[in-house]
């Protein structure tokens, strides 16, 4: 039995179902991520697991017992919430040690527990401080000491990082892992940003419109999308249609490609071929190079984004800037890229 | 237009409004402050001359000092009522959903839309000896004689205490439209019950709201007329209807004014201290809702 399981987790408002029969188990000691556009029922779901929204239909269990006959304040659980939700009109430590104090635990070993939740995210000497005289990081770290001190079971985050600055984000990714690597919690964190659930997450639950697209490892999920919405939602995506297969390969438009290698190989006409904009290169004229011309090119430091027209409809290449030249606006290039490189996509073909 | 000019021209454009302010505020209190000044003669009226004789006369007789502490005792009883009945209706009021938020919002907004008189006269009716109130309680077994509404100090509380509750309510209401939602869930999260939350977290967030509304009602309560008038009577004097009784019945205006002023400096300082209070208290803690 799985440490969190959720089954046919249902919640609907009306005729409209925010999740939609959502089953999923989650390891002791696992960092997994919702990910999702707004309004795809990832955040509902983590309110369920709370117990701040009462599920229509579904079970949760934690560690075997049902959560649902828990009341929200009885469940235990350490949440992050997205502004942080700290308690202005107390200092730091008072913060940290609410939860405690609701567990009467003693004067000194309260102390003593915040003391330690305090240096372990790297906050020792704010103890006194109010929440309004610390920076949006240094808050972000007081609202996770403060989930943490308590000892839960499971640590929920909604969408942590969403309030920080680019730069304090990526130093906050880094912290919040090391912090639940040291901890070894397990934690189901919710966000819209597939940047961070990819650098956070042991694995990646990919949601739209209620119900689950893909679970899977970071890279598994980045590599080998299943659907034309994960494609598109975990990074950048080229998506060509496959207008005949037979024996020999794809034909694709104009182009002769080779069948693509691996799993998803049963590649149908009608079905789309992934090619990630990393996996391009500028090549030779061929039979399997693809005929473009720039239309824009982006300069972003350590690589370039250039969006490319070409007769299968527009395209982007990320060139690494690693020296050589980079073809510029009206240059006629050919597009190539390896076997290995496409992956392809079912069509969305009607159930039954 | 230069920055002066521009200066020049907002204090020319409400010049207007200072100078009703002036006529209809300034002048009247002004005057007042230079009436209680002057002597007053039985026989000769008001006389010309500066003199402080109002003021020791109020200093030392303990009929003013009784009227004195009464108009304070009970404007202090009806803000403690206030405070906490209000605050606890508008935390009520604020997680009930709607229609019944909007219909009980105008109920406990209610006493401020009737007449002052026709209100208090309203009280009277309930407060006699053989009135609804005395009849309901008798009935209900709490009490074995009717009590003493009339004339009486726990009557006027009860009634201020009845118009000047939505003060406190209005006032709360704003702090708790200003707490974040999830701070509150957040301290469920934490293992707090409802009671605990109320407590730790929604109160001393509301605290400003209860202290600025808890001021007003003393200001309101000490200087209130009508109520006290009415259901106390002619004999249970306050500061108001004392200074009423000088200006009209004995025509010692002088004695009046002075009985104005010192209530009007008494409520000027209370607001004051409390402002400083909870601004120094609070400011901290609060910058970002105050922001």
């Amino acid at each position: 039995m799985s440490f969190l399981e959720l089954t046919a987790l249902t919640k609907r408002y009306g005729e409209h179902a925010a999740v939609d029969d959502i089953t999923l188990r989650v390891d002791k000691g696992e960092f997994v991520s919702l990910l999702g556009p707004s309004g795809c029922g990832k955040t509902t779901t983590l309110q369920m697991i709370a117990g701040f929204v009462e599920p229509t239909a579904g079970r949760i269990t934690l560690e075997g017992r049902d959560l649902l006959a828990v009341p929200a304040a009885k469940r235990g659980l350490g949440i992050v919430f997205q502004n942080y939700a700290l308690f202005p009109h107390m200092t730091v430590a008072e913060n940290i040690a609410f939860g405690l104090e609701m567990r009467n635990v003693g004067r000194a070993e309260r102390r003593q527990r915040v003391a330690e939740t305090l240096a372990l995210v790297g906050l020792s000497g704010f103890a006194e401080r109010h929440p309004v005289q610390l920076s949006g990081g240094q808050q972000q770290r007081v609202a996770l000491a403060r989930a943490l001190v308590i000892q839960p079971g499971l640590l929920l985050l909604d969408e942590p990082l969403s309030n920080l600055d680019a730069k304090l984000r990526e130093e906050m990714q880094v912290e919040l892992r090391r912090i639940q690597r040291a901890v070894g919690i397990t934690t189901l964190m919710v966000t819209h940003d597939q940047a961070e659930a990819l650098a956070l997450s042991d694995r990646v639950v990919v949601m739209n419109e209620g119900r689950i697209e893909q679970e899977g490892s970071p890279l598994a999920a980045y590599e080998h999308p299943r659907t034309g919405f994960v494609c598109d939602f975990l990074g950048k995506a080229n998506l060509f249609m496959v207008d005949r297969v037979d024996a020999s390969g794809l034909t694709v438009g104009s182009l002769s490609l080779p069948l693509p290698v691996g799993e998803s190989a049963a590649v149908r006409a009608g079905d789309r071929i992934l090619v990630r904009p990393e996996k391009i290169a500028f090549g030779e004229p061929g039979a399997g190079a693809l005929a473009a011309r720039v239309t824009n090119r982006v300069f972003q430091g350590n690589h370039w984004l250039v969006q490319l027209h070409t007769a299968l409809g527009d395209a982007l290449v990320i060139r690494q800037n690693d020296g050589s030249a980079c073809p510029v606006e009206g240059d006629e290039v050919h597009l190539v890229w390896r076997a290995e490189a496409m992956r392809a996509v079912a069509a969305e073909r009607p159930a039954g | 237009m230069s920055s002066a000019r521009r200066r020049a021209a907002a204090h020319w454009l409400s010049a207007p409004a200072l100078a009703v302010y002036a006529l209809f505020l300034v002048v009247p209190i002004a005057s007042m402050a230079l009436i209680s000044f002057q002597n007053f003669e039985f026989y000769g009226g008001i006389q010309p001359g500066i003199t402080l004789k109002n003021y020791r006369e109020i200093f030392t007789d303990s009929y003013y000092w009784e009227v004195f502490g009464r108009t304070f005792w009970i404007a202090l009883v009806v803000t403690a009522l206030c405070a906490v009945l209000g605050t606890f209706e508008a935390i009520v009021l604020h997680r009930m959903a709607n229609p019944w938020k909007s219909i009980f919002l105008l109920v406990v907004l209610g006493p401020l839309l009737i007449s002052v008189v026709v209100r208090t006269l309203g009280w009277a009716l309930l407060f006699g000896s053989t009135g609804l109130a005395n009849k309901a309680l008798l009935a209900l077994g709490l009490i074995a004689e009717p009590i003493a509404f009339m004339y009486s100090v726990t009557g006027v509380v009860v009634a201020l205490t009845h118009v000047l509750v939505p003060f406190v309510v209005i006032s709360v209401w704003a702090s708790l439209q200003r707490i974040d939602p999830a701070v509150e869930r957040a301290a469920v999260s934490l293992g707090a019950g409802q009671p605990t939350v109320v407590r730790r977290v929604i109160v001393p967030l509301a605290m400003p709201g209860i202290l600025s509304g808890s001021v007003m009602v003393f200001a309101l309560a000490a200087s209130a007329f009508a109520t006290p008038a009415i259901i106390g009577g002619r004999r249970l004097k306050v500061i108001a209807t004392a200074a009423y009784d000088e200006f009209l019945n004995t025509l010692n205006w002088p004695l009046g004014a002075s009985l104005a002023v010192l209530l009007l400096a008494a409520n000027v300082l209370v607001l004051y201290a409390s402002n400083r209070l909870i601004e120094r208290r609070y400011k901290a803690v609060f910058r970002e809702s105050a922001a």
